[in-house]
């Protein structure tokens, strides 16, 4: 059977067409490690694992890329981490 | 010495048990905050520009404390940060003010024990780490110093607020872990 050509696209191609921008949470020293997994339970949904995952990559690595999507998306998820006072910033994704 | 409980029959929440002096701290605390980013709209300003939420003069703080609360969004473009701030700062600074509000108007009755359930966890979780954020900074908290600050003379200033800082990173912690189901 004969494939049309909008059926052969990458998933990765898609995937950085939809979801070009990122939302970035930095390490600061005054933020706990329960609340920063709470916040990412709390608001992104995320299972407690992978909530963790994130907390500890920001706590060693300095940072974690904790969403992406469109600007208006990521321009929502950063002012919600304002909100609960982590120190989140959003670039595009290289 | 406040501790808290999580609320009866399972319900996501905790009961906060406060001392008389420790409310009292939290009032003062909630009444600094407000203060500190409550926004001040100029008496003439634009009613339609209020109600939409923009602010054209919105700009970073020169206040270490006030720029942590209210931070810059896209850190490699500065107009791309300006344009950000403008429309979205005058929400935050109302949400800040929203949390500190709620919870002083649940310690200012003095009742013990405060049922922190549904809004009200929101409110508290962020008014802590507000205040912890904006101590935090004006100590110059880092990840290395904690032991220095401990062993501060008590005749030193800092010494004082540190200890509300221990505070009130002990109620959070144990506000974070009730909530989490492991008290």
């Amino acid at each position: 059977m004969p494939v049309s050509p909008a059926e052969v696209i990458e998933p990765d191609v898609i995937e950085d067409v939809d979801r070009p921008w990122v939302t970035i949470v930095w390490n600061d020293p005054v933020n706990l490690m329960s609340y920063v997994t709470y916040v990412f339970m709390e608001y992104f949904k995320y299972d407690r694992a992978k909530a963790e995952l994130l907390m500890m990559d920001v706590h060693e690595k300095g940072r974690a890329m904790v969403s992406s999507g469109t600007r208006e998306e990521m321009e929502r998820d950063v002012t919600a981490m304002h909100g609960y006072g982590l120190w989140a910033t959003m670039q595009k994704d290289d | 010495m406040a501790h808290l409980e999580p609320l009866p029959a399972g319900e996501p929440g905790a009961l906060l048990h406060l001392e008389e002096l420790e409310s009292a701290l939290v009032e003062s605390l909630t009444t600094q905050m407000i203060d500190l980013v409550g926004v001040d709209s100029p008496a003439d300003e634009d009613p339609l520009v209020a109600m939409v939420g923009i602010d054209p003069a919105a700009a970073p703080s020169e206040d270490p404390a006030l720029l942590r609360l209210l931070p810059d969004a896209y850190p490699d473009d500065d107009d791309a940060s300006s344009e950000f701030r403008r429309f979205t700062e005058r929400d935050l600074r109302s949400a800040k003010v929203r949390h500190a509000s709620r919870v002083r108007e649940s310690v200012a009755a003095r009742e013990t024990p405060i049922a922190i359930a549904g809004e009200d966890v929101t409110a508290w979780l962020g008014f802590l780490n507000d205040a912890r954020l904006v101590i935090g900074t004006r100590l110059g908290v880092t990840e290395e110093n904690h032991e220095e600050l401990a062993e501060l003379p008590d005749d030193d200033p800092r010494a004082a607020l540190f200890g509300v800082y221990g505070w009130l990173t002990y109620l959070q912690e144990t506000l974070v872990q009730t909530l989490m189901g492991h008290p």
